[in-house]
């Protein structure tokens, strides 16, 4: 079986069970991210906001996450939120093991995972924005929210990119965790091929390849987002 | 199965493979920050071809996951005749340098995205004003641009750094056995899932949060403009 | 006295129910988990089912014990904390049954023994050692079962042996063989295999069939197995279904159905099918 009957879409060809695999890593990933960024927002402001209680609330939940292992992350989002799903059946008579649904639980896990490292993307941005423009802002009496909305938003996004493009880099490599809920991503999907046939090196790099192509559909997307982000800014330094 | 022995023994053990994840991470990121820095330096620098090599790095070490990336420079290179004769090889054929060196070359393209970004955070007046001043570049570069940057980067470089702790857990891909897979090949041989993976978890939780702490302490020395006033 | 007789009978009658009643949940659906990516126990086909050794073997017993089996792919990481929240019943994957384990989980009678052998490359000196085609068995023979250690240990002096983690054999080298040789523990047999062929280890144990299915392959003839099979002592009395330790009746269930399976050659039929050779323990 060469490496192209190998990785092919034919009979017992892996091309499909890879690209299926390649897909569930996309969609796990984004949702991911999107969740870490409520998440990791709501903690950077409370961070910054300089309240004493939500601060500790988000450094802790930071700290957390940040610092134990993604598996046991994953455990316990999914197995603790199914045993609380299934504890909550049994009150209600039905029998035996409810699962969370095993994309929302991978999902969420790798989102709060992303949120505790977002919120420190978040935070340094914030701290990049020129201290002058704020105050021009609150001298100019711009409320809050429309301060938030012109000033502060779009230039933390500006500085935020290339760290939410590492952090995107990581939520897609973290979405490999998802298989403990039983699904399967690209890595599984590579580590079952390369144990069906005995190939390691082939489906270790087809997968990688794959990534690879992952990775670069969405470097073309935040390069785009950030020459948007930065136009008209001068950038003397680099 | 929480007998106090069980985990007691497991504590120990776990402790006792402490060494193999911090050396490969405290080696992994000392390296990977100069090839990191070589890389940014590389894609500012001006010169296409320089800088798209640059780019291709960033975007394979970064692109592909490490676990991909230890098994190429592991079993990969050794797979050729041609790597097994050269002067390399009593070098690769050791776990620990593969893994160090796949490391530091994926935690250097991360590496240098972060400096990248924080080159670009640098105030633009602030460089014009040194300019106008006369300073030369290699003073511009030490007095203005450098602290200024190396300030900005560390809270993603933080990010960076405890990010690479948890990714040491992989390099029992090649044999080596680190705290978590030493927690890991317990749960394997007693079938006793959380005991293991608990203590493993409080421990890298006690090393990134020392971490974390250290970088927020060197972040508040180096930006004492920032602090409110006493007044 | 007639009455007496009825009411002794009724008595009786009424405490077997209620003992039936009171053992065991009617096992209709019986959820078996599997990675799929244990070949030859089991593995994952591009389409996506998973079949080998082991989903034959327990449809066969499932249908023996009439119940009906629901096979679900899991990867190992989830295996054991989902076997204890109930998201299956039954484990499947190759597990070798040994005491430690025996604390945790139960496990049915073996299914499956597979004798461990030893390969190394065919200009290594390991090559010539003593004892190729014969069986060691180091609980039924103590006194060969010592000889050939020693043999072994005296070969094996100051090189390399990869073994798989967590298997027996891993046991066996870190308990008889670490203080003479270099154990080098890998995840999976591919990679160990690999080292093999790029001279980083110098020796390999291993299930038979897997050192077999290894050395069939075209990159492998500069290399042979050496030394006899190795079986029994630390490499344990085989592998067998596991399952929660509250679930006694369904364990003495299958136990029934695998001793059933074997006795009639079942086992050995699908041993053949998958391994190439007679597993059954």
């Amino acid at each position: 079986m060469n490496w192209l009957t190998a990785l092919g879409f034919g009979e017992h060809s892996w091309g499909p069970a890879l690209c299926e695999g390649a897909v569930m890593t996309l969609f796990v990933s984004g949702a991911g991210l999107a969740i870490g960024a409520a998440l990791g927002s709501l903690v950077a402001w409370a961070k910054l906001s300089g309240a004493r209680v939500a601060g500790a609330i988000g450094e802790g939940y930071a700290a957390l996450f940040r610092g134990l292992p993604e598996l046991l992350v994953v455990y316990f989002v999914y197995f603790g939120s199914s045993a609380l799903l299934t504890a909550t059946a049994h009150l209600l008579g039905v029998e035996g093991f409810v699962g969370v649904p095993a994309f929302a639980a991978g999902a969420l896990a790798v989102g709060v995972i992303s949120g505790s490292y977002q919120a420190e993307v978040f935070r340094g941005a914030f701290l990049a924005v020129a201290k002058g423009e704020i105050e021009a802002a609150r001298a100019v009496g711009m409320g809050r929210w429309l301060m938030f909305r012109r000033i502060i938003a779009p230039q933390v996004l500006r500085y935020a990119i290339p760290g939410l493009g590492n952090l995107w880099q990581v939520a897609l490599k973290d979405s490999s965790l998802i298989s403990v809920t039983g699904l399967t991503e690209l890595m599984r999907a590579s580590q079952l091929a390369s144990n069906a046939t005995h190939k390691p090196f082939t489906y270790y790099v087809a997968g990688g390849a794959l990534y690879l192509v992952l990775t670069a559909f969405s470097d073309r997307v935040f390069d785009f987002a950030e020459k948007r982000a930065t136009r008209g800014m001068r950038r003397e330094a680099t | 199965m929480m007998s106090f022995a069980f985990l007691w023994t497991t504590f120990l053990r776990l402790m006792a493979a402490l060494q193999v994840t911090l050396s490969v991470w405290a080696l992994s990121v000392f390296v990977g920050a100069f090839i990191g820095a070589g890389v940014t330096w590389m894609r500012i620098s001006g010169v296409k071809p320089i800088e798209w090599a640059a780019r291709a790095y960033v975007f394979v070490f970064r692109g592909a996951p490490l676990l991909v990336q230890l098994f190429v420079v592991y079993y990969g290179l050794s797979s050729f005749p041609l790597v097994r004769g050269s002067v390399f090889w009593p070098f690769l054929r050791d776990a620990f340098n593969c893994a160090t060196l796949s490391c530091a070359l994926c935690t250097a393209a991360y590496q240098s995205e972060i400096f990248r970004g924080a080159l670009s955070g640098v105030p633009p007046g602030q460089v014009e004003a040194a300019r106008a001043c006369g300073m030369s570049s290699f003073l511009l570069f030490r007095r203005v641009i450098l602290p200024i940057a190396l300030r900005q980067a560390l809270p993603a470089y933080s990010t960076e750094v405890i990010s690479m702790v948890k990714a040491t857990a992989l390099v029992s891909l090649v044999t080596l056995w680190d705290v978590m897979s030493v927690a890991l090949k317990i749960r394997n041989d007693t079938l006793v899932t959380y005991t293991p993976l608990l203590v493993a978890g409080a421990i890298y939780f006690v090393l990134n949060y020392v971490i974390a702490r250290i970088f927020l302490l060197i972040e508040y020395w180096l930006s004492p403009h920032l602090r409110a006033r006493a007044t | 006295m007639a009455s007496g007789n009825v009411l002794r009978a009724a008595l009786a009658c009424s405490l077997l129910v209620l003992a039936g009643a009171a053992s065991a949940k009617d096992w209709k659906t019986v959820v078996i988990g599997m990675e799929g990516g244990y070949d030859p126990y089991n593995l994952t086909d591009p389409s996506g089912k998973i079949v080998g050794f082991e989903p034959d073997l327990a449809n066969d017993v499932c249908a023996r014990i009439k119940v009906e089996c629901k096979i679900i792919a899991q990867d190992w990481d989830g295996m054991i904390p989902g076997l204890q929240a109930g998201k299956f019943d039954v484990i499947m994957d190759g597990m070798s049954i040994t005491d430690e384990r025996k604390q945790t989980i139960d496990f049915t009678v073996p299914y499956a023994n597979v004798p461990a052998a030893l390969a190394s490359a065919k200009a290594s000196p390991l090559a010539k050692l003593a004892g190729a085609g014969t069986l060691v068995n180091f609980e039924k023979d103590k006194a060969t079962g010592d000889a050939a250690l020693k043999a072994l240990r005296d070969a094996l002096k100051g090189k390399t042996i990869g073994v798989q983690v967590s298997t027996t054999h891993a046991t066996f080298a870190t308990n008889h063989l670490k203080d003479v040789a270099t154990v080098k523990e890998y995840k999976t047999t591919d990679e160990r295999d690999l080292d093999l062929k790029s001279g980083r280890i110098d020796a390999v144990l291993d299930d038979e069939t897997e050192v077999m299915a290894m050395l069939a392959k075209d990159d492998a003839k500069d290399f042979t197995t050496f030394g006899p099979l190795l079986t029994g002592g630390d490499f344990g009395i085989g592998v067998g279904m596991g399952l929660r330790k509250s679930d006694a009746d369904l364990t003495a269930k299958f136990d029934a159905a695998i001793k059933a399976a074997i006795a009639d050659g079942s086992v050995k039929k699908y041993s053949l099918k998958w391994f190439k050779i007679d597993t059954t323990p």
